[in-house]
């Protein structure tokens, strides 16, 4: 189990870390989430051992390793730009920690070709590492970093530098990867979706902060706050004020679960739904293709700005009637 | 590690110090001191007399007027090799190079054989300006080259094509575009050739014959003919602050080239030639540079074959005796060349390779004062090298007849390219791949043998290269310190120039196509194993 006590860390003026409490289980995958320049990559940098925090210290099965050197850590770190070593093929990468750890020719020959299986790259292990497509990069970076059997795995931006397809299909691939060989893992996104599909639980970083850690579930039924909310892509967010228990946003009263005073009313995307009874009225100002659905800029009567999903291509200036869920309807006070 | 850092600094300061600033001082020391006082009238005499100041004036616009031509003549090539890709392009790369690492003395003599008396293409320029502007255009060309289409092939053509889009005609667009990014990169390799052009030593003493003499030339004479030491040490103290005025701009815009600018991996930018325009400018270079660069050395190969006896002037580089007392047989010279640039080759690696350590793992200001500090032997004069040892190094131990001082010399004059060619390399093991092998289990030890060495090894075979070439052309230290006993390749080919006859000519010719063959050939070797883009000069 890993436990990140408290950790902060500053470069110059700059915060990257403030203060960083979060626990990783045994055989649990961890998302970090958050914007570039959360800190998210000083949170690993500072777990594997290649910076030292300023405050805090980082354990792991309750032993302090903070001031143990990255290499006698047994932490797995699979880099954003992978940094395959140039000068080794294929082999040459994917045995390098076993080597270090003193496991002799046989025995790192068979780990490396049980691993390039793994991750379904049997039999290049002669192939140069510039002759390598993207996906393949990463996929024998991954099997670098997996290669050793790491305590702890953790990947900065792993699909970053993909292609969207590849993307979708290698994120699928990683959890089934992690999940046969029941790695502890630590997985840092800047993307939501990316997170949800692979954790167990989402760590919220942002500015050096932990926002919040929950859950995917947990997570999209509460957020912690309107940057949370926000990233996890609820566009319609209201200013309101509460009073007993209601908001009034100007075209419709709703629910709300907060103290009286200023708070911040989230419809989440099941909140809204498209209903000939319903008694809201929008007006359609354009639309966009999702695929699966078209998602409609709406006006509402008293002006406010919507985005509803609806199944069929709305027109502008056509008129469309919803109901509200208040399942769906989220009230934030910060 | 702090004995290890204290090693890799104390080892290049240390040689420094006791080959370079001790002779250099010695030689400032010998001009300035008289009867116990310093004495500024050697100075006075410089300046006031009138042969004297037409030297320094003829060095200053000869080496202005070489660098001009020399930008000229290479900035077509620049272009074409940095914007297309086509056969053969490698070894004509390479063959470029060739004339940059070849002895002063073959160029000298390869320009005499072309353009002298016996022109084979009728042209008679011996004794002008205009063969001397020849060899040293020939020499450098390589130089701008390498700096300028190093840059040149890294710029996004797309920025260029914009300026067209927008109405710019091509040299418009070349003027207003271009050449401003390449200006740093244009500067650089400027400073460098006019360096390089300033001290002109061998080719202006085989070409110049009496009339044209520049510092370096004058340094020597001075010298070795009028033993006037105090004129000679005042005439290498004006040289030496022309010099440090030089790599000071040099070392400016080499800061300058390190930022800002949108870098395109070689391959994005180099196309094959696809319209009938393109190829001829193609194919134009590579006659152009056949002109330039391979008619010069076909020459001399030419002229070192004897059309009765074809390879007379090769076997009697094989006989011994020719009745002088100094004489010393052609092959024994090969000889001494040889194990000089061998000995040479492992100082100037030792050396310059802590040093390279150095700079590429440390930062600021202190770094780069230590980088400029070991560049300092490049913009030195050969003559003043050799000069200084000779005053200098009688004391611990007195190494002035010892033969040792020739590696010892040739080493100094190799570093600076040692340092150039392998920081480059080390610098380009990112900090990530350390990172990885740690996070992987490497021990910091284990990250230097693992990831640093196998990298630096390339650099390490590169710098022993060009080490080992510049040894064997070195010629205007050897100049000073050889013994007559013991003369290097260069020096036994200036021998057999200065005497008469077409049979000593013939032999310089065949010593020259020699020396020729084994430089190009190292010169072929390196580029082999050179990491492309990287080591540019």
């Amino acid at each position: 189990m890993l436990t990140a006590h408290r950790l902060s860390k500053r470069f110059g003026a700059t915060v990257a870390l403030s203060d960083i409490d979060l626990e990783v289980e045994a055989g649990e995958t961890v998302s970090v989430l958050g914007p570039s320049g959360s800190g998210k990559s000083t949170l690993l940098r500072v777990i594997s051992g290649l910076e030292v925090p300023d405050a805090g210290s980082v354990l792991w099965n309750h032993a302090d390793v903070t001031l143990l050197p990255a290499h006698a850590r047994q932490f797995g770190l699979m880099f954003q730009d992978y940094a395959l070593f140039p000068h080794r093929d294929v082999a040459g990468n994917v045995g390098f920690g076993l080597r270090m750890a003193g496991g002799s020719a046989s025995e790192v020959e068979h780990r490396v070709a049980e691993v390039l299986e793994l991750v379904g790259l049997s039999g290049m292990e002669r192939r140069r590492i510039n002759q390598l497509s993207g996906g393949e990069a990463q996929r024998v970076a991954l099997a670098r970093t997996l290669a050793p059997a790491p305590r702890l795995v953790m990947l900065d931006e792993p699909l970053g530098s993909l292609d969207r397809s590849l993307r979708e299909r290698l994120i699928v691939e990683l959890g089934e990867i992690f999940e046969r060989v029941d790695s502890t893992v630590l997985y840092v996104t800047h993307d939501q979706e990316e997170a949800f599909t692979i954790a167990d639980r989402v760590a919220v970083l942002r500015d050096g902060k932990l926002i919040q850690a929950a859950t995917p579930e947990d997570l999209w039924a509460a957020p912690a706050g309107v940057f949370v909310s926000d990233f996890l892509g609820f566009s319609n967010r209201f200013a309101a004020t509460a009073i007993d228990g209601q908001a009034d946003l100007g075209w419709a009263t709703v629910p709300v679960d907060v103290p009286d005073g200023p708070c911040q009313v989230v419809l989440r995307p099941d909140a809204l739904i498209a209903d000939e009874t319903g008694k809201i009225t929008v007006t359609v100002a354009g639309s966009v293709f999702r695929g699966d659905h078209y998602l409609a800029r709406t006006t509402t009567e008293s002006g406010s700005q919507l985005s509803i999903s609806t199944p069929t291509r709305p027109h502008p200036g056509q008129r469309i009637r919803i109901r509200l869920d208040p399942a769906g309807i989220l009230a934030l006070t910060e | 590690m702090k004995i290890g850092r204290g090693l890799l600094i104390g080892i290049p300061v240390g040689f420094l110090t006791v080959f370079y600033l001790y002779p250099v001082a010695s030689i400032l020391l010998a001009g300035l001191v008289e009867g116990g006082g310093l004495d500024f009238t050697p100075f006075g005499d410089v300046l006031t007399s009138a042969s004297l100041r037409g030297v320094a004036w003829f060095t200053l616009w000869q080496a202005a007027a070489s660098t001009a031509l020399t930008v000229l003549a290479a900035m077509p090539i620049a272009y074409v090799f940095a914007r297309f890709e086509f056969p053969g392009k490698r070894l004509l790369s390479a063959l470029l190079t060739v004339p940059f690492v070849m002895p002063t003395v073959v160029v000298g003599s390869a320009f005499l054989a072309l353009l002298g008396s016996s022109s084979p293409l009728g042209i008679n320029l011996n004794r002008t300006i205009w063969i001397i502007f020849a060899a040293h255009v020939f020499y450098n060309v390589a130089v701008v080259v390498r700096t300028v289409g190093g840059l040149w092939s890294h710029l996004d053509p797309r920025m260029e094509e914009a300026a067209r889009s927008l109405g710019a005609n091509r040299w418009q667009a070349f003027r207003t575009v271009t050449l401003p990014l390449l200006r740093p990169a244009i500067v650089a390799a400027g400073s460098i050739v006019f360096l390089f052009t300033f001290t002109s030593f061998g080719v202006i003493l085989i070409l110049g014959g009496l009339t044209y003499a520049t510092l370096e030339v004058e340094i020597y004479r001075q010298t070795t003919v009028f033993l006037n030491l105090p004129i000679a040490a005042a005439l290498a103290v004006f040289q030496l602050v022309g010099v440090t005025a030089v790599l000071w701009v040099y070392s400016r815009y080499q800061r300058h080239r390190e930022v800002g600018l949108s870098l395109l991996p070689r391959l994005a930018v180099a196309r094959r030639p696809s319209t009938p325009r393109q190829r001829l400018a193609v194919a134009g270079m590579i006659a152009y540079l056949g002109a330039i660069v391979v008619l010069p050395l076909a020459v001399l190969v030419a002229r070192s074959l004897d059309t009765g006896n074809l390879w007379r002037f090769y076997r009697a580089l094989t006989e011994t005796g020719s009745g002088s007392t100094a004489f010393v047989s052609p092959a024994e010279a090969i000889g001494n060349s040889l194990w000089i640039a061998g000995l040479a080759t492992l100082i100037a690696l030792i050396v310059g390779m802590s040093a390279a350590a150095v700079v590429a793992y440390s930062s600021g200001p202190a770094a780069r004062t230590f980088d400029l500090f070991l560049m300092l032997p490049l913009g030195t004069s050969a003559v003043t090298i050799g000069f200084g040892m000779l005053v200098a190094l009688d004391w611990p131990i007195d190494l002035r007849a010892n033969v040792l001082l020739i590696p010892l010399a040739h080493a100094l004059v190799a570093i600076p390219f040692v340092v150039r060619l392998s920081v480059p390399v080390m610098r380009s093991v990112q900090p990530r791949l350390r990172e990885a092998a740690a996070v992987l289990g490497a021990s910091p030890l284990r990250i230097w043998r693992e990831i640093d060495l196998p990298i630096a090894a390339r650099a390490l075979a590169v710098s022993a290269g060009f080490a080992f070439a510049i040894s064997l052309g070195e010629f205007g230290a050897t100049s000073f310190i050889a013994r007559p006993d013991t003369p290097t390749l260069p020096i036994a080919i200036f021998r057999l120039l200065g005497r008469p006859g077409a049979l000593n000519f013939g032999q310089a010719m065949a010593m020259s196509t020699i020396l020729m063959a084994v430089t190009a050939a190292v010169v072929l070797l390196v580029d082999r194993l050179r990491i492309r883009d990287i080591g540019e000069f």
